[in-house]
């Protein structure tokens, strides 16, 4: 019977997948704590081992291999020690950093701020009584309908270190999380957990290649009125690799906000998954990702509207050369009642060869009849009459190039609000192409 | 300033001549006008003499002020001083206005030896210059031609002229979608940079442009040549009898 047929033929794939799993897990126990993160950590666990790891075949990695992100170790990655001036340097902020996902305290400021509880992950966890005991891994597994994660559920279970920021007011000096390279074999894994409250605000900066291999979470709860912006710049070592995946759910009239600029990396999987579940919040994805040779990069993303008048926007564009890909798969999924709903997803990509590639996979799912939600993808080259018309005001080939692909991302970089913020960026992204002139 | 010798020009993607051997010079501070019927080859001069991918030359030469501009980059071309306004000027979004003149000034300014112009100096010298053209400065913020009707992208195409300040100026239609009002600003910007050194090639389907900017020659071009020289009279000529008459006593 063919029906049985397809059921052994899933039975099989899935233990397959379990067996990547079990060779994964073969040296790894979980982390010791109090009882609310071992329960937390033993339910993730359970999830992830009825998930397996992700197959080449399932339709969610489509585009991306998941073998280096599944492999019991990670591929070497060369440590990329550049002189490039520290980024965010300039601004009145919080400092916290990690070398290879382990908390540096003589590089980190005092974990006090102003209208935010703030506490590392590794010593919450054994405190029996803790706020986060309500929220650790709830989101995350929450974003596994109707799609499985299995690496953040992967998260969620070994994750030995991370923030749980608690944000009571509105907070003018953003939290900057800096994760270092140092080790070449590093795997690490991180958990940040932020909670705002009603009416609360905050940004988050972050940035760096982390490790060798980086798996990261990041939940976040938005409060109803709340405001929470994140800009974050992932390192441009070469050979990094990471999975990192944000669970965002927004309350009524809140906002949420975040950018992320990716310049190289071997493979970068960047998931985001937001469930607006108050009337009237407003989401916005962004993100520009820089790569050339050896590069793969991915964005997905899945936003579901569960309330009315919600707005959502994703824009995402991708500059490669040189046999670099990107990737691109966003759903809007338009929940029954959400109505007025709002909803965008542009994914561009400018292919400054012909051997770079770009694959998008733009989805719209809508069960609510009064709603306004497209999508554009689009992928091309250099616009050869704007490149004359620069060269004919005397602007050399290589700094018109570069003044276009400013110009190509310039829409994405606009989702930053703050103007010193979207400034870093651009100077890094500036230099990212100064650096490849000619090559 | 200008001289073209025997100049032919083919596309590079197909096997088809467009210009046959035109010969044209324009003497320093003097205005000459193109004129012709639609197709003889003007565009394609104005893009072969700046530099656009495309044609390749399979004779002849083309120099300004003795040096030969076809082995120039399109860049180079206008460091050594040419200047195309655009017939159809390209919008950039993404690219402010601002920043992409003071990329081109200080670009060509850099390729001349002289130092990059101070934000400041930079500022004042677009604000007095983009006063004369009737240029805001919500204009100058916005992205290069983008949304700008089409006597805005003419008018912004004589700001860069006036702000580059180039030794040979061609204009390629630039009285197209004016209006007279914007063919008068525009032409007033034109005359203003008159000075006895600098050089125009003006080119025109219509006498009108010329009542505004007075030529000191008129050159006819058809079917990739010039065809008959003379005076503004000649203009004149073509905007009562049409090119007709023309053609038939050279053919």
């Amino acid at each position: 019977m063919p029906g049985v047929a397809k059921g052994t033929a899933r039975a099989s794939a899935l233990s397959k997948k379990q067996d990547v799993l079990a060779e994964r897990l073969a040296a790894m126990t979980l982390p010791e704590g109090g009882v609310w993160a071992t329960e937390r950590r033993k339910d993730a666990l359970a999830r992830l081992q009825a998930m397996g790891l992700p197959a080449p075949r399932d339709e969610y990695w489509r585009f991306t291999r998941p073998q280096l992100l599944n492999a019991p170790a990670p591929e070497r990655a060369a440590v990329f020690h550049a002189d490039e001036a520290p980024i965010f340097d300039e601004i009145d902020r919080l400092r916290i950093v990690f070398v290879d996902g382990v908390f540096a305290p003589e590089e980190s400021d005092d974990l006090a701020l102003e209208g935010v509880e703030i506490e590392r992950l590794a010593e919450a966890a054994t405190k029996d009584i803790h706020w986060a005991k309500e929220l650790y891994g709830v989101l995350e597994t929450r974003g596994q309908d109707p799609v499985e994660r299995p690496h953040a559920a992967l998260n969620t279970a070994f994750a030995t270190d991370g923030l749980l920021i608690r944000v009571t007011g509105k907070v003018t000096k953003p939290v900057h999380v800096t994760y270092r390279h140092e080790s070449e074999t590093s795997d690490a894994y991180l958990h940040n957990l932020l909670k705002l409250e009603a009416g609360a605000e905050l940004t988050l900066l972050e940035n760096g290649p982390a490790a060798a291999r980086f798996n990261k979470v990041l939940e976040v709860e938005v409060g109803d009125g709340a405001r929470f912006h994140h800009v974050r710049a992932q390192g441009r070592d070469h050979e990094r690799q990471a999975f990192t995946a944000m669970f965002a759910r927004l309350g009524a009239e809140s906002l949420f906000k975040s950018f992320t600029l990716t310049a190289n990396g071997r493979m970068t999987r960047n998931e985001c998954v937001i469930e607006m579940t108050g009337d009237d919040a407003s989401a916005h994805v962004a993100g520009a990702a820089l790569g050339h040779g050896d590069f793969h990069h991915d964005d997905t993303v899945f936003i579901t509207h569960d309330a009315e008048r919600c707005e959502s926007r994703q824009v995402f564009k991708k500059v490669l050369r040189k046999g670099a890909v990107g990737t691109f798969q966003g759903k809007i999924l338009v929940k029954r009642g959400a109505q007025k709903t709002d909803g965008y997803q542009k994914s561009q990509s400018l292919l400054l060869d012909d051997t770079a590639n770009f694959l998008a996979k733009p989805e719209l799912e809508i069960y609510a009849d009064d709603v306004a939600c497209s999508h554009g993808s689009t992928s091309g080259a250099i616009d050869e009459d704007m490149l004359f018309y620069l060269r004919a005001r005397g602007v050399d080939k290589d700094t018109a190039m570069d003044l276009l692909v400013l110009a190509f991302v310039a829409e994405a970089m606009e989702e930053i609000e703050d103007e010193g913020l979207a400034q870093a960026m651009t100077e890094r992204l500036d230099g990212w192409l100064q650096r490849r002139r000619g090559a | 300033m200008l001289k073209i010798n025997n100049l032919h020009v083919q596309l590079e993607e197909e096997d088809k001549q467009i210009l046959k051997g035109v010969d044209l010079e324009v003497p320093a501070g003097e205005v000459h006008a193109i004129m012709g019927p639609n197709g003889s080859g003007k565009s394609t001069l104005s893009y072969v003499l700046s530099g656009k991918d495309g044609y390749e030359v399979t004779e002849g030469s083309a120099t300004l002020e003795g040096q030969d501009l076809l082995s120039l980059e399109a860049e180079e071309r206008a460091a050594a001083g040419l200047f195309l306004a655009f017939q159809y000027p390209v919008e950039i979004p993404g690219v402010g206005n601002m920043t992409f003149l003071r990329t081109a000034v200080n670009a060509q300014r850099k390729a001349r030896g002289q130092d990059e112009m101070s934000a400041s100096d930079f500022l004042k010298f677009v604000r007095a210059k983009a006063k004369d053209l009737k240029i805001d400065a919500e204009m100058l913020k916005r992205p290069v031609n983008v949304g700008f009707s089409g006597g805005e992208k003419k008018r912004n195409e004589i700001l860069q002229m006036a702000m580059l300040e180039p030794k040979m100026c061609i204009l390629d239609e630039t009285d197209s979608g004016l209006d007279v009002d914007a063919m008068k600003l525009v032409s007033d910007g034109v005359n203003a940079l008159r000075d006895g050194k600098r050089a125009f090639l003006v080119i025109t389907h219509y006498q009108r442009l010329l009542d505004h900017i007075q030529p000191d020659a008129v050159h006819i071009m058809a079917n990739g040549r010039i065809i008959k020289s003379g005076g503004p009279e000649l203009a004149l000529e073509v905007e009562h009898n049409g090119y007709a008459d023309i053609l038939a006593e050279t053919a």
